[in-house]
């Protein structure tokens, strides 16, 4: 995983500081008509012509950060001074905990990327509120008996979901609920000033569980369908019991492993939907930074981001792994 | 001046006549499919259930919307008409006397001959950036399922490696005109797309290495048509200068096919994994064949049905994909009439006019809603034999 992680922000590191990119941000620090020398001088002044690998290794924390040196005077002076950063060299990467700055919002980036994660985090929380229990009571439920009407109708209900991206399902709640019926409001901006309500987080949520919703299900009911076909479901129906009493004692538990892992896997597509879903409502999170961060060419502040969403990505795969073989009795003896 | 409108009946009526050759060729393709049922294997058990004519129909109409395009659409998707700025549906114009069946959007161009023009967009690079990601996924697959050991585990690293990546992350830095003033699309590009020739040269040269007059046939018809499209895509320097693409439109194509590969790869080899254990594999090592030979002749056609499922939902998956790109404006021209900038450009506008949202919406979702009924039925055929 450590591994993965470097391989990763070396990736991201590599192509954030590509040429044009460099230029881009030069030009969005400077303003626009500014010379080639005067963009050329700021990137030499704060240390973006050093070494490309010197500049990881300062970002990881295993170089040295030298401060910048004034040349009129030859004393050394902070390279932001918005950030706070000291005027003397120092290891101060990531692995000390330091994130580094924001060229665009002219924070520490931690002071930037934390709140937002904690704003997805509270998205996030609602849309797997909302997105599990529907999509898990849609599968078993069309599971339950396959071939059945209500199996015909659910399954192709969850098509569609899987059909709709969020962009789209946003564009059409938007128009349903906030243009033509007014009951709700199509932006979440005021979420983040103000503190979330039903009345300008909703809109949010249910876009982004949508998409999600029949994916689960589909798997929840194929899960499901094998399940019900297993020698101890005909063995507990012949023994007397109930249809109800079957599914929910002996069929749930056993369909519900499968779909654990899915919803698990489900979290990089979440990410990109985050992005989306914060972009379209305006709500002032994760995704939102991100895609700042990528527009403005913020190398410090995108690559905390790449950190903390291949960090994510990577943990629930882990945490999938794990759980698997907790809820499967099989494969923890073994 | 004012602008007359035609009513709700006249839109849908209007909107129903202009895909006239649309509806011509999706008869003739329904009557010649339900006659010959019996005799087209897998594609004549689709018209056996509601879902799988759906699907087939969904996605033809499309197909054969974009292939009429200049037909159907009444405008220039382009075309600008000062008058007709965020008109609503049912509009006519007064130069031609042509109806805005579906109104005009901000920049006064008709939304309805745009989400036609589209479809074009959509319906080359989805199925061919799906296309080159089955062949980077499956010549990789193969030998990494095959053979195991250190040639899987170093293929399946660099799987997981972009697998572990967010896809709006890559796109935000593999999609950008920065990106393109450097020659990186372009390597990537000469590395992926170097795979289908070998992909089919492999193919031919195992399965006729013991005729060589057909083979050096095969090989060289190979090489040639293979080199001419390469040439034409990664240097665009055709000789011919029929097959050329801009700078954006590769760098997207790029980002795609790298995008979809690493799960072409694993679904691949897990596919291989579990074929290799069969019989006629241990036959056909027993008889001292190529190991390639088995891969691609004795494996690859027994895993043709899950792939088949695969490749249609991978479509779908690529077409939402590219509608992320155009909705955060990434790679695709702002003018660009695809579904995904259409639909950037009017949700910023909800609160002043909702139509022109609307079409691009539907098209996209009924494109990706068809193939996933397709690949639904698909699987349920393929699992019945």
């Amino acid at each position: 995983m450590a591994l993965t992680m470097l391989c990763l922000t070396l990736v991201v590191f590599f192509l954030v500081n590509l040429e044009p990119n460099l230029k881009k941000l030069a030009i969005s620090q400077l303003d626009m008509r500014s010379s080639a020398e005067d963009l050329e001088s700021w990137l030499q002044k704060n240390g973006y012509r050093q070494n490309f690998f010197v500049r990881y290794g300062q970002w990881l924390g295993v170089v040295q950060k030298q401060p910048n040196v004034d040349p009129t005077t030859g004393q050394a002076v902070p390279r932001f001074s918005y950030c706070n950063e000291p005027a003397e060299a120092r290891y101060s990467g990531i692995l000390q905990g330091d994130f580094g700055c924001s060229t665009k919002f002219k924070v520490p980036v931690a002071k930037k990327l934390f709140p937002a994660l904690g704003a997805t985090g509270i998205l996030m929380f609602w849309v797997m509120l909302v997105m599990v229990p529907v999509s898990l009571l849609i599968g078993v439920l069309a599971g339950m008996r396959e071939g059945s009407k209500t199996d015909r109708t659910l399954s192709i209900a969850s098509i569609a979901t899987t059909a709709t991206p969020e962009y789209v399902s946003g564009v059409i709640f938007a128009v349903i609920f906030a243009s033509w019926l007014g009951w709700l409001n199509g932006s979440a901006a005021t979420a983040t000033r103000e503190g979330i309500s039903f009345y300008n987080f909703t809109l949010p949520v249910m876009t982004m569980a949508v998409y999600g919703i029949g994916y689960i299900a589909r798997m929840t009911r194929a899960s499901m369908v094998e399940v019900m076909t297993q020698q101890y479901i005909r063995t507990a129906r012949l023994k007397g019991l109930g249809f109800g009493a079957v599914v929910v004692k002996h069929a749930l538990r056993n369909a519900l492993i499968a779909p654990f892992t899915v919803i698990m896997l489900q979290f990089p597509w979440l990410l990109t939907g985050v992005v989306i879903v914060e972009v379209m409502f305006r709500y002032q999170g994760f995704g939102f930074t991100l895609v700042e961060a990528a527009s403005n060419n913020d190398i410090d502040l995108l690559l905390g981001c790449s950190l903390v969403s291949v960090f994510v990505v990577l943990s629930t795969q882990l945490i999938s792994d794990v759980g698997y073989a907790y809820l499967n009795p099989r494969i923890r003896v073994q | 001046m004012d602008i007359e409108y035609i009513g709700a009946f006249g839109i849908i009526l209007g909107a129903l006549a202009r895909f006239w050759p649309v509806w011509i060729a999706l008869a003739i393709i329904l009557v010649l499919s339900v006659r010959f049922k019996k005799s087209l294997g897998l594609y004549g058990q689709l018209f056996d259930t509601g879902v799988g004519v759906a699907g087939v129909m969904i996605c033809l109409f499309w197909l054969f919307t974009a292939i009429f395009a200049g037909t159907i659409s009444p405008f220039n998707p382009l075309a600008q008409f000062p008058v007709m700025k965020s008109v609503l549906p049912g509009a006519i114009e007064p130069g031609s006397g042509q109806a805005f069946l579906f109104g005009g959007d901000r920049l006064a161009r008709d939304v309805f001959s745009r989400m036609v023009f589209g479809s074009q967009i959509v319906l080359i690079i989805a199925p061919a950036a799906t296309l080159f990601a089955l062949m980077v996924g499956t010549t990789l697959g193969l030998p990494a399922g095959y053979y195991g050991g250190r040639v899987d585990s170093i293929l399946s690293f660099l799987a997981n490696l972009v697998l572990a990546f967010p896809v709006i992350l890559l796109f935000y830095l593999l999609v950008t005109p920065g990106i393109r003033e450097t020659p990186i699309p372009q390597w990537m590009a000469g590395f992926f797309f170097i795979f289908p020739i070998i992909f089919f040269s492999l193919l031919f040269y195992t399965r006729f290495r013991s005729r060589p007059g057909l083979l050096a046939v095969q090989l060289a018809l190979t090489l040639i048509i293979g080199g001419w499209i390469y040439l034409g895509l990664v240097f665009d320097a055709d000789p011919l200068g029929i097959i050329s693409i801009s700078s954006n439109q590769l760098n997207i194509f790029v980002a795609v096919v790298f995008a979809s590969s690493p799960g072409v790869f694993r679904i691949v080899r897990g596919l291989v994994m579990d074929i290799k254990t069969r019989e006629y594999v241990a036959a056909a090592q027993t008889r001292g064949e190529n190991p390639w030979y088995i891969m691609l002749w004795e494996v690859l056609p027994n895993a043709r049905g899950p792939l088949i499922v695969d490749v249609c939902l991978r479509i779908g998956y690529t077409t939402i994909l590219l509608g992320t790109l155009g909705y955060f404006g990434l790679g695709l021209a702002p003018e660009s009439p695809d579904w995904g900038t259409g639909i950037k450009e009017s949700s910023r506008l909800l609160r002043a006019s909702v139509h022109p949202a609307l079409p691009p919406v539907f098209a996209l979702m009924s494109f990706v809603l068809g193939l996933n009924l397709l690949a639904d039925a698909l699987r349920e055929q393929s699992l019945k034999d």
